[in-house]
């Protein structure tokens, strides 16, 4: 019995811990959605309390869909993240696949420089991947950012999925070898199922830093035909005077998007788990 | 259809060598057993063969016609795997269709040739189901259905019996049996355990660190062992090994006699000693007994009986029963 005390105290004690971090972690998403539906006074008057019908406004919401085309934006923003996670998901899986597939002469040595990449941040090569992108002409295209994103999501993808794709049996993808399977067909048909989950924690570990990005964006393409939805908020912050309703407006939109890919990838955690592969 | 040469196969892991020099022919029909313990080579033998790794030098022929570069799937071989290796995302029927499949037969064909293969393993409720919800005596006769509907020349089993519980085991391998019975197809089997070999074997390859210890059939193995290395690996329990010295025998070192071809009596017999230990299995009795003469030695007996332990008894070996091997280890004289 005292065990089961024990267990039952502990149990309380971890849940209590979790929900104390979510409701920490959830706070500011809750003031900034909170806020974004009161007036201007109201924001500043008691930011904490939750609109009310006298403070109730959608003027930030009116200025946001007024004031620039943030819809664009919002394209912009989506095109570049999903086609920057395709990417990232397609090349990282294939290199992922041959480091652990494949016995060549530097197999440890290639995989250890392809992960690189997770202790040097991209940023430190700004300067040369600007110039870069002006010498090819890429600059304000979507184009230059995808480039970036991919090869900013690219080690994390190598190192995880590598690991992964090791469990996944010997035997099976020498049975695709025995009925006729080419390599693709084994990668695509046989092996990228099995590590589906592992394909969505990268997904999600790939997403959130590049829709939330501002440095590449306002570097690389700050044109108004290619801005994203972070960078197009920042003209409603100025130097002496930020419209803070539309800011947080702004905000609020931009956290759906985000939050509609994670549900997608997170059914994808749940749903795959691969019973009856092998024993 | 469905033989096999082997010549001077060597494979080597970096500097590592596991396959020293194998050489070997299985004829159409065949039932060949690989048997050794773990590391011995046997399985990496069994994927040279099928093709999922390459040879370091030596030539593999698939009825007369050299293959080291021939892809798996065009070797005209089909494989069983341990781990029954069945599609996770695909059906029974789609399991065993799919090399069929890749191999651009027209949908009938595979339609009728896995109906077929379903009803020789009795699959035939379960072909709309997937792996997941199979029991592994059944994956096992997807994995084996999926070997005949390809309707392989050479057909090869890697340890396919290993996850299955003893009684699964049993039916089995009673099937796999039955299937070559009624295919009359070339196999080759790849096991640790001596038991299967011998019941399933027409001819048993016992390898032991990446060479050819013996071949034989199981009969010859077990009658007449080629060396100390085959003659202790197979028959259970061990044969007992006693230095030749002992015996007072000169030309050979080691003197080998299978517990079973020793007699013991409690009044009179060659070797006098004290029992440490009976083990009491019904259809066999077990003793192990320490002799003056010849050290510790295993002594089986057919049936119950009732020896106990601290006993003295008198061993004797049974004529003919004696197998001598030199100082090399190589039979000198096996028992007539």
């Amino acid at each position: 019995m005292s065990k089961a005390r024990a267990s039952f105290g502990r149990t309380a004690g971890v849940h209590v811990a979790l929900i104390a971090y979510t409701l920490i972690a959830l706070f500011p998403v809750f003031l900034t959605i909170a806020n974004s539906f009161k007036s201007r006074n109201a924001i500043f008057r008691e930011p904490l309390a939750l609109p009310t019908p006298e403070t109730f406004s959608l003027i930030g919401y009116q200025t946001v869909l007024k004031q620039g085309d943030f819809l664009g934006y919002f394209q912009n923003s989506t095109i570049v993240t999903v086609v920057s996670i395709a990417l990232v998901l397609l090349f990282g899986a294939m290199a992922a696949f041959a480091l652990s597939e494949y016995r060549f002469r530097g197999n440890a040595l290639m995989g250890l420089y392809l992960a690189l990449g997770i202790m040097i941040p991209i940023r430190l090569g700004t300067v040369a991947i600007l110039q870069g992108m002006v010498a090819t002409g890429l600059v304000n295209t979507l184009t230059a950012l995808i480039l970036v994103y991919t090869a900013q999501g690219l080690p994390l993808a190598v190192f995880i999925l590598s690991e992964f794709m090791r469990t996944v049996s010997d035997d099976l993808k020498n049975a695709g070898r025995i009925d006729g399977l080419s390599e693709y067909a084994i990668f695509f048909r046989l092996v990228l199922p099995l590590v589906r989950p592992a394909m969505a924690t990268v997904a999600v570990f790939t997403m959130i830093p590049i829709w939330n990005d501002l440095w590449f964006p306002l570097i690389l393409a700050p044109a108004e035909t290619t801005k994203t939805v972070t960078l197009g908020s920042q003209i409603f912050i100025g130097q002496f005077v930020t419209n803070w309703n539309a800011v947080l407006s702004a905000l609020s939109l931009a956290i759906f998007p985000v939050l509609v890919l994670y549900v997608i990838f997170s059914r994808q955690l749940i749903r795959g788990i691969t019973a009856g592969a092998v024993k | 259809m469905g033989s096999l040469q082997l010549k001077s196969i060597r494979k080597a892991f970096g500097g590592h060598e596991v396959l020293k020099g194998i050489d070997l022919e299985v004829k159409d029909g065949e039932f060949v057993i690989f048997v050794g313990p773990s590391g011995c080579g046997k399985s990496t033998l069994l994927r040279t063969i099928a093709g999922l790794e390459d040879a370091t030098s030596g030539s593999v022929q698939i009825d007369g016609a050299e293959v080291g570069h021939v892809a798996p799937a065009k070797r005209g071989i089909a494989m069983v795997f341990q781990s029954y290796a069945l599609y996770p995302h695909l059906t029974v029927k789609d399991n065993m269709g799919l090399g069929l499949k890749q191999a651009g037969a027209p949908k009938k064909e595979i339609d009728e040739k896995v109906a077929k293969a379903a009803g020789m393993l009795s699959l035939e409720p379960y072909l709309a189901r997937r792996p997941a919800e199979l029991s592994g005596g059944q994956r096992q006769r997807v994995a084996i259905g999926r070997a005949i509907v390809r309707e392989p020349k050479l057909f090869l089993f890697d340890e396919p019996l290993s996850n299955l519980d003893a009684a699964l085991r049993v039916n089995t391998r009673l099937e796999i049996a039955r299937l070559h019975r009624s295919l009359k197809a070339t196999m080759i089997y790849v096991t640790h355990d001596q038991v299967e070999a011998m019941t399933l074997a027409d001819k048993i390859v016992v390898l032991n660190a990446g060479r050819v210890e013996q071949v034989g059939s199981p009969m010859e193995l077990y009658n007449r062992p080629a060396n100390v290395f085959v003659a202790g690996f197979i028959g259970s329990p061990q044969m007992n090994f006693i230095e030749a010295a002992r015996l007072g025998e000169s030309e050979a070192k080691t003197i080998g006699i299978r517990p079973e071809h020793i007699g013991l009596s409690r009044e009179n017999g060659d070797w006098k000693g004290k029992i440490i230990h009976v083990e009491h299995l019904g259809a066999d009795t077990i003793v192990y007994l320490d002799t003056e003469k010849v050290g510790t030695i295993t002594v089986r007996l057919f049936g119950e009986h009732r020896y106990a332990e601290d006993e003295t008894v008198y061993a004797t070996p049974v004529i003919g029963g004696m197998h001598r091997f030199d100082a090399d280890d190589r039979v000198i004289n096996s028992g007539q």
